[in-house]
C-alpha cells in the first residue's frame, strides 16, 4: 500500500516528546497493533517479525498461558483449554452463541456473560480478550521503547452496548488507557480516505472472521461522517468454515467426533476455504484420531453454492444501511473491501453486482483497520498540529429504548444517530401513591422487549405519593463518543434523582474487574500500586500542562478570585505529584478538575463564538 | 452560557424556516471540530464532560434544523405553537380518509409480500411529501402559523407511513 505521508518530519513534535499511542484491531481471528511514526502508520510486528497475532489463548493448569501462534500449535493437543474466536462470546449469554454443540469448551452458563471452565479456572471472555490485548500492549511498549499514553481499540460497528462495554473492560484489564472505541469500518475509512484523498460517498464492506459490518460514509476534506451502519455481529469467515465442516461430516458420514477431531476438521475446513479462493479444485483430506481417513474432492463452484446463503445474508444489512442513509447504490462512489473473508471471489462478485462497480481492494484487508485506528490514536493523543486534524462523526448502530406496558419497547434513541447523543423521555405512574418505578433499558430494532437485548434494569425510589398519572419521571439516555450508554432518571416534580451509569447486566461488576486487574498484574510480576502511581503521575502532568496552557491563553476569562482558586489547586497538585501516594494525587487531580470546570466551559463557549464569527482556523 | 441558546443561535443561522443548508453544514462542522470529545480525548475529566455535553447539544441542534419537519416543529414551538400537544384541533377528515387508504394499501402489499408494491407506494408517498413541504414553506412565509402546524401534523402521519413501508420492506428482506 502507498505510504501515508501526514506531516513533514521536522514539523512533528520531537521524538522524546511524542506520546506513544497505538491502534489495536482486536479481531475474531487475528489481532494487530499499529502506530504512527514519523507521520507514517505501520503495524508493529512481534519479535519474530509476524504482523498478526492469532486471537488464540491457551490456559494451562499451572496458571501460565500461551498466546497467538504458540497457542495455535497447541490447540490440536488441548482443544478444551485453547480459546479461539473469543470475540464471539463478548457480552453474550450462552443462548446467544451459535454452534455451541460443536464447540469443545466447557461453558459455564450464568445470568450474565457466558464463561469458560479451563484448566486454570473459570475465565470470562473479557479475561481471555485481556490476555490478547496485554500481549499487544507489551509488544508495542517494547518496540516503541516506552509506556503508552493510550490506545484506540476497534469494535465491530454493529456491536451493541454490552459488547462494547466488555471490550472496554478487557482493555482496562490489560492495562490500556482507552482513548476511544472506534468502529472497524470507520477505522478502515480513515485509512482509505487519508491514503487516497477520497471525497464523496463511500461504503465499507467488512467481512472478517466472526463479524460483518457495512457502513456508508461521506468523506470530505477534514471530515469523516458516518451516515449509516448496519451488519451482523455473528456472521463471518467462521460461518463459511462451519458450513464446509458440516458438509464434510455429512459426506463422509462421520459419527459424532471427539473434541480433537472436531478441532482438526474445523481447522481443515478453514484451510480448504482459503485454498479455494485461488484454486478451482481442492481435496478435503484429514486423518482422524481413530485412524479413519477422510478424503473428499470439492470444487470452487460447489463451495460457492453451499455458502451462497451466507453471502446473501450480508446483502440485506447492506441495503438497509443505504436505505437508512437515504441513498441508492448509484450514489456510492466506491466500496472499500475490508476483512480476510472478502478475499473470496463469490463475495467480491456479489458486492460488484449489487453496486454495479468493481469493489476497491487496494488496501491490505487484514491490516487496514489497525492502521486507521493508529491514525485516530495519534490524533486523539494530540500528536497532530491543529488544522491538519480531522473531525470524525460516528453513529450508534442500534436503537435504544425502554420497556413500557405490555412488554413493548419505546424507542428513545434511534439507530444511526450521530454521537454523542442524548434524549430524555417522560413517563408517569400508573397506580395511585406509587412510590417506585422500575426501568428496563433495551437495545434493538424490534417492537417486543423479548426480541431486544436487555441492557440494564434499575429502580427509581422516592417518588412522591401522587394520584396515578400525576408524577413526571424523566429518563435521560446519554450515549458518549464510544457508543456507550449512561442512563439517569429523575422525578421532575420532587427532584428525586436516581442516576445510574448503565453497566449492562451482561458486563462484569467493577469489583470483579478490580480483582482481575490485581491478579493479572501480580501475575505479570508487576505491582498494581506502582502501576497506579505511575498512571496518576502521568495524568497529573497532563492536567498540569493543559491547565497551565489554558491559564496562559485565557486568564482574562477569570476574575481574580477564580484565578487564585485555580492557581492554588495547581500548586497543590504539583506538590502532591511528587509524593508516592496515588490516592492523594488522584484527589488533587479531581479537585483541579472541579476548580476548572466552569473555566473549561467558558473557554469552549468562546471557541464556539469564534467559530460563528468566522475567526476560524482554515481547513474546514 | 451556550446552554441558554436556542438551536438557531447555537448554530448561528437566522430563526426562519428557510435555512441556508450550506451555511448550516459549515457552522456545524466548524463548531463540532472545536467541541467534539475527540478534541479532548487526552484532557482532564471536566473538559471531557463539557465537551460531550456541548457536542451533544450541537448534534441535537443540527439534526433538528437540517430535517425540514423537525425544523418546522421546533420553529413553531419557539413561536408558541405546540404541534405535538394533545389538545390540538382535529385533523381534516379528507386527510384522515386518505390516511386509512394508505394504511390499507401498505397492509395489502405486505400481505402479498411484494417489495415492488411497497417501493412504488414509497415513491408515491414521497411525491405527497414534497408537495406538503412546499406548502409548509409558503405557510411559514406568509406567517400562517396554525395552518403550518396542521401541515406539519400531516407530515408526521406521512413519516409514520414511510416508517411502516420501510419496516415492511425490511421484514421481507430478512427472510
Ligand atoms: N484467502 C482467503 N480466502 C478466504 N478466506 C480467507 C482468506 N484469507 C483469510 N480468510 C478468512 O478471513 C477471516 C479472517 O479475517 P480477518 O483477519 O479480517 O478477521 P478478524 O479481524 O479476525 O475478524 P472480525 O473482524 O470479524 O472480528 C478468516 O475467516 C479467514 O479464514
Ligand atoms: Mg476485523
Amino acid at each position: 500500500m502507498a505510504l501515508l505521508q501526514i506531516s513533514e518530519p521536522g514539523e512533528s513534535p520531537a521524538p522524546h516528546q511524542r506520546r506513544h499511542a497505538v491502534g489495536i484491531d482486536l479481531g475474531t481471528t487475528n489481532s494487530l497493533v499499529a502506530t504512527v511514526r514519523n507521520g507514517i502508520a505501520g503495524i508493529l510486528n512481534d519479535e519474530q517479525g509476524h504482523p498478526l497475532l492469532p486471537s488464540i489463548v491457551r490456559f494451562r493448569a499451572d496458571g501460565s498461558v500461551s498466546v497467538g501462534y504458540e497457542a495455535e500449535i497447541e490447540r490440536a493437543r488441548d482443544p478444551k483449554n485453547t480459546i479461539v474466536s473469543v470475540k464471539r462470546f463478548m457480552g453474550r449469554g450462552l443462548r446467544d452463541i451459535a454452534h455451541v454443540e460443536n464447540s469443545p469448551y466447557d461453558f459455564v452458563n450464568g445470568p450474565g456473560m457466558v464463561q469458560i471452565r479451563t484448566a486454570a479456572g473459570v475465565k470470562s471472555p473479557v479475561e481471555v480478550s485481556a490476555v490478547l490485548l496485554q500481549e499487544l500492549r507489551v509488544r508495542a511498549e517494547r518496540s516503541l521503547g516506552g509506556e503508552l499514553v493510550g490506545a484506540v481499540v476497534t469494535v465491530p460497528a454493529y456491536f451493541d452496548d454490552a459488547q462494547r462495554q466488555a471490550t472496554k473492560d478487557a482493555a482496562a484489564l490489560a492495562g490500556l488507557n482507552v482513548l476511544r472505541l472506534l468502529s472497524e469500518p470507520t477505522a478502515a475509512a480513515i485509512a482509505y480516505g487519508l491514503d487516497n484523498a477520497a471525497e464523496g460517498i463511500y461504503a465499507v464492506y467488512d467481512l472478517g472472521g466472526g463479524t460483518f459490518d457495512f457502513s456508508v460514509l461521506r468523506l470530505s476534506t477534514g471530515v469523516f461522517e458516518v451516515l449509516a451502519t448496519s451488519g451482523d455481529a455473528a456472521l463471518g469467515g467462521d460461518d463459511f468454515d462451519h458450513r464446509l465442516f458440516c458438509w464434510a461430516l455429512e459426506k463422509a458420514k462421520l459419527a459424532p467426533l471427539s473434541a480433537g477431531d472436531n478441532t482438526l476438521l474445523s481447522a481443515k475446513s478453514r484451510e480448504i476455504k482459503e485454498y479455494l479462493t485461488h484454486h478451482a479444485e481442492a481435496r478435503f483430506n484429514a486423518k482422524l484420531g481413530s485412524g479413519e481417513v477422510v478424503d473428499l474432492p470439492l470444487s470452487q463452484a460447489e463451495f460457492w453454492e453451499m455458502t451462497r446463503h451466507l453471502v446473501a445474508k450480508t446483502l440485506a444489512p447492506t441495503r438497509k444501511a443505504l436505505r437508512d442513509a437515504g441513498l441508492s447504490v448509484a450514489d456510492v462512489k466506491g466500496v472499500v473491501m475490508v476483512g480476510g473473508a472478502t478475499r473470496m471471489p463469490h463475495v467480491q462478485r456479489a458486492v460488484a453486482e449489487l453496486f454495479a462497480q468493481a469493489p476497491l481492494n487496494n488496501l491490505d484487508p487484514d491490516k487496514v483497520v489497525a492502521l486507521g485506528a493508529a491514525m485516530q490514536a495519534n490524533a486523539l493523543a494530540g500528536n497532530r498540529a491543529a488544522g491538519e486534524d480531522w473531525l470524525l462523526l460516528d453513529v450508534i448502530p442500534l436503537s435504544l429504548g425502554l420497556e413500557t406496558m405490555g412488554g413493548l419497547v419505546e424507542r428513545v434513541i434511534h439507530r444511526n444517530s450521530t454521537l454523542p447523543v442524548a434524549r430524555a423521555q417522560e413517563f408517569t405512574t400508573f397506580k395511585d401513591g406509587q412510590s417506585a418505578m422500575s426501568i428496563h433499558v433495551v437495545q434493538g430494532e424490534r417492537e417486543l422487549v423479548s426480541d431486544c437485548r436487555s441492557l440494564a434494569r434499575f429502580e427509581l425510589h422516592g417518588i412522591p405519593p401522587l394520584v396515578a398519572g400525576a408524577a413526571r419521571i424523566k429518563v435521560t439516555f446519554q450515549v458518549d463518543a464510544d457508543g456507550l450508554l449512561a442512563v439517569s432518571a429523575q422525578e421532575t416534580s420532587s427532584g428525586a434523582q436516581a442516576s445510574v451509569a448503565v453497566k449492562p447486566s451482561y458486563g462484569l461488576s467493577d469489583e470483579r474487574i478490580t480483582r482481575m486487574l490485581r491478579d493479572s498484574f501480580e501475575h505479570a510480576g508487576d505491582d498494581l500500586r506502582t502501576r497506579a502511581l505511575r498512571e496518576q503521575q502521568v495524568e497529573a502532568q497532563r492536567m498540569l500542562q493543559s491547565v497551565e496552557a489554558a491559564l496562559e491563553q485565557d486568564a482574562a476569562l477569570l476574575d481574580a478570585a477564580e484565578f487564585a482558586g485555580i492557581r492554588a489547586c495547581v500548586n497543590s497538585l504539583r506538590t502532591k505529584a511528587q509524593c508516592d501516594d496515588h490516592r492523594a494525587i488522584k484527589s488533587a487531580i479531581d479537585e483541579l478538575n472541579r476548580a476548572t470546570e466552569s473555566f473549561a466551559g467558558r473557554r469552549m463557549d468562546r471557541s464556539v463564538q469564534e467559530a460563528l464569527t468566522g475567526r476560524s482556523v482554515a481547513g474546514i | 452560557m451556550v446552554q441558554a441558546r436556542n438551536h438557531f443561535e447555537l448554530l448561528g443561522v437566522a430563526a426562519a424556516y428557510a435555512v441556508p443548508a450550506e451555511a448550516l453544514d459549515r457552522s456545524y462542522r466548524e463548531i463540532q471540530s472545536r467541541v467534539h470529545p475527540d478534541r479532548f480525548a487526552a484532557s482532564g475529566e471536566a473538559e471531557r464532560r463539557i465537551a460531550m455535553q456541548l457536542a451533544t447539544q450541537v448534534n441535537e441542534a443540527y439534526q433538528t434544523l437540517r430535517h425540514p419537519l423537525k425544523r418546522a416543529i421546533y420553529l413553531l414551538g419557539l413561536q408558541g405553537v405546540e404541534v405535538l400537544s394533545q389538545t390540538h384541533t382535529a385533523m381534516e377528515p379528507a386527510f384522515l380518509v386518505q390516511q386509512l387508504e394508505w394504511h390499507e394499501n401498505i397492509g395489502e402489499a405486505r400481505a402479498a409480500r411484494s417489495t415492488a408494491r411497497l417501493e412504488s407506494l414509497r415513491a408515491q408517498l414521497s411525491v405527497e411529501k414534497r408537495e406538503r413541504f412546499a406548502r409548509l414553506a409558503n405557510l411559514f412565509g406568509s406567517g400562517a402559523l396554525q395552518p403550518a402546524a396542521e401541515a406539519a401534523r400531516q407530515l408526521l402521519f406521512i413519516d409514520k407511513l414511510e416508517q411502516e413501508i420501510g419496516d415492511g420492506i425490511e421484514s421481507l428482506e430478512d427472510l
